[in-house]
């Protein structure tokens, strides 16, 4: 048994397979150790920030600032205040005002700008110009002004005893500060999700509860159907046509079908984490027991089992000690691919709304269902479901890479 | 016509004095059948039989002939389809396991294919305990049960301690074998079933495992069941030949008696494939 768990580590998907999983659960561990905290903290107010740095700008106008000349700042500055359709819309004026098309370079700001100066005219009403068109350029022009206008902006602020407005300070253009300088600065590598919450912090605990039921589904399908094969397998008779009967009607029925029927019939605040995996681990161990009944079938006249009788051997020794180690390889490849399907049953189960309940644990599945209705997709925040999909991939494709690893090492005739 | 035969006469003491002949195991109309409809197999077809006490019984037939299925009914290890089984005068009662460990103390067999008569992941010391144990032995100093495995080793040419913490995966075939039969030297069940202990292994160890069987039956006085597809190595090891053909017995006697006259085409068949038998070597 340990030449076979050493030699799996000498198939390359094995390795591979182990190794992502390991860093997924390394992240799991550590993560939360650097960043403590409830992980379903509401810390956003408003839906879907963009992934990045957030620095405090109350505390940025407190830290030390120093005056650094950039000679792109304003260019910058105004790049930022123009969007793609502002510039089109530029050019359209410029090609009215005379300006030869060749002259005009889209994406070069600092030579639009100056064009823009020089033939901008808010008196001019060219032919054909809708009033609406005229407003906009000229809230245009004032917008592009304004950028670039003022070179400080001053920060009053009320005294405490008079409530009159006083000078706090000056910001000019050219002042920086330190980001490390400034106090609060939040990183939200993912984002935040419809809630405000960070998704980052999210998705890790989400893993760790997903994996969690995974291991309890998984757990609960292989011990069942381990179980029920070995009892159909080797007792056979009356018992063997009994459980093949249930398993053949668990067969036939989808199991997703009555896994969605039992857990709608679970009244919701019933529903946790826990309940959803036991539920999930209920409603898929048919293939666990069929494939170890076969396995068992053509184990129990095996000679070394005879032998194992006409030593005196009684049923449950022989259970255990001549066939269960034949049947041990095949059921731990069974359990982690059930692990990977218990993964992927809550994701499905909650995309649909019928997955845990929960308000103080997130899991995978609820992730996405969050995502969908509030239509992250429609309002373009990726983050706050592409890594979703990324983890649960990552861990069932690692999860599914170690076992063909060991399939490979439990059946040498795979080795090509 | 005998002067002929090189057998080794001096080992059946059952021919000296017939008289004291006991049935130890007998059967009536038993019947194997796999299957049911179209998918019939009678793998064993109204066999009758009866062995006797110290005897040493061959039962020879072709591959597919249902030898052994013969022998797993005879173990209990398969149920019977139909006809009876008697052992030591009594009708065979197995119902039970108590019973079935009983019935197991007093008949042992040795298997066709040492490779997979061997839980691999077992080491040997657990085998020759188990038959230790299961003569009564569980409560000896661990000494003395060492001492037993040892000498039942010693009985088959292997030593305990080039044995002793390995895996079967680790002998030869050659070696399995005669660990099988240590291990049957340490039951001494009455009735040792052979069902072909030689056809899986290489011809120098097939000697050895014969003269092995020999000597069991000369020391032990145990009734040996050989089961073959060789005539000739059947002839040469027993007093009683069974031929097995389809599984029905087509003819039984004493071995001299049907090699010399035999009755049925069967083994008149048989024995024109082993010509030189009855002829000096
Ligand atoms: N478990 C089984 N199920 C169905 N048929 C079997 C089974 N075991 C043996 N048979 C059939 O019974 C016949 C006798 O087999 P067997 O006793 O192994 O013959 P032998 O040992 O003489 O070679 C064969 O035709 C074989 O196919
Ligand atoms: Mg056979």
């Amino acid at each position: 048994m340990k030449n076979i768990f050493k030699q799996a580590f000498h198939s390359p998907r094995f390795v591979i397979g182990f190794s992502i999983f390991a860093c997924i659960l390394l992240t799991m561990l550590i993560y939360p150790l650097l960043m403590p905290g409830n992980p379903l903290e509401m810390i956003g107010l408003g839906t879907f920030f963009r992934p990045g740095t957030y620095v405090s700008v109350y505390d940025a106008l407190d830290a030390d600032s120093r005056t650094i000349k950039l000679s792109d700042a304003d260019d910058n500055r105004l790049a930022k205040a123009m969007s793609d359709a502002d510039r089109i819309s530029m050019m359209e004026w410029l090609a009215v005002a005379g300006v030869p098309a060749e002259d005009i370079d889209l994406r070069d700001t600092h030579g639009l700008i100056s064009l823009w100066k020089k033939y901008y005219d808010p008196s001019v009403r060219p032919e054909g110009m809708t009033k609406a068109k005229r407003n906009y350029y000229e809230r245009l022009n004032n917008r592009l002004v304004a950028v670039t206008r003022a070179d400080t902006i001053t920060m009053l602020s009320p005294d405490a005893e008079t409530g009159e407005m006083e000078e706090r300070g000056r910001v000019a253009k050219t002042d920086y500060v330190n980001v490390s300088d400034v106090t609060n600065v939040r990183r939200l590598p993912l984002g935040t999700d419809n809630f405000g919450r960070d998704m980052l912090k999210e998705l890790v605990s989400a893993c760790g509860t997903s994996l969690f039921i995974g291991l309890v589904a998984g757990g609960i399908a292989t011990f069942i159907g381990l179980l029920l094969g070995l009892l159909a397998g080797y007792i056979g008779g009356l018992l063997d046509d009994f459980i093949m009967f249930f398993t053949n009607i668990f067969t036939v029925i989808p199991s997703f079908v009555i896994l969605i029927l039992i857990s709608f019939s679970i009244d919701q605040s019933q529903r946790g984490a826990l309940t959803t995996a036991v539920v999930i681990g209920l409603t898929s161990w048919v293939w666990t027991t069929r494939s170890v009944r076969a396995q068992v079938l053509s184990l129990r006249n095996r000679d070394h089992v005879n032998l194992s009788k006409l030593s005196g051997h009684s049923l449950s020794r022989i259970v255990l000690t001549d066939i269960l180690p034949y049947i041990a390889s095949y059921v731990v490849m069974a359990f982690i691919l059930q692990i990977s399907s218990g993964i992927l049953a809550e994701a499905q189960l909650s995309l649909l709304g019928l997955g845990p309940k929960t308000t103080t644990t997130p899991t995978l599945g609820l992730m996405m269902n969050w995502a969908m209705l509030y239509s992250a997709h429609i309002n373009g925040a990726w983050w706050a479901y592409y890594p979703v999909i990324l983890t649960i991939a990552l861990i069932t494709f690692s999860l599914n890479l170690m076992n063909t690893g060991l399939d490979q090492v439990f059946n040498p005739q795979l080795r090509s | 016509m005998h002067e002929g035969s090189n057998r080794p006469t001096d080992n059946r003491p059952t021919e000296n004095c017939p008289t004291e002949k006991r049935v130890c195991l007998s059967g009536t109309g038993v019947t194997k059948v796999f299957g049911a409809g179209s998918r019939k197999t009678v793998a064993v077809d109204h066999v009758d039989f009866s062995f006797n006490e110290g005897e040493m019984i061959s039962i020879v037939g072709e591959s597919g002939s249902g030898k052994t299925t013969l022998v797993k009914m005879l173990l209990g290890l398969t149920s019977v389809t139909d006809g009876d089984l008697y052992f030591m005068g009594k009708k065979r009662d197995i119902r039970t396991r108590r019973r079935k460990k009983a019935y197991w103390k007093g008949i042992q067999a040795i298997f066709q294919d040492p490779f997979s008569a061997y839980n691999i992941f077992k080491k040997i010391d657990s085998v020759l305990l188990d038959c230790v144990h299961m003569r009564g032995g569980r409560h000896l100093p661990h000494e003395e049960k060492i001492r037993m495995i040892s000498e039942a080793c010693g009985f088959v040419n292997l030593k305990y301690e080039e044995l002793t913490n390995k895996y079967p995966f680790e002998l030869s075939g050659g070696q399995m074998q005669r660990l099988m039969i240590a291990r049957i030297f340490l039951l001494r069940p009455k009735i040792l079933l052979a069902d072909e202990p030689t056809s899986m292994i290489d011809a120098c160890s097939r000697a050895t495992i014969l003269d092995m069987l020999m000597k069991l039956r000369a020391e032990e006085g145990m009734t040996i069941v050989f089961i073959t597809h060789d005539l000739g190595l059947a002839y040469y090891v027993s007093d009683r030949l069974m031929i097995m053909e389809k599984g029905v017995i087509v003819e039984q006697g004493a071995a001299d008696e049907v090699i010399l006259n035999p009755q049925h085409p069967y083994t008149k068949q048989l024995l024109s494939d082993v010509p030189k038998l009855t002829e000096p070597w």
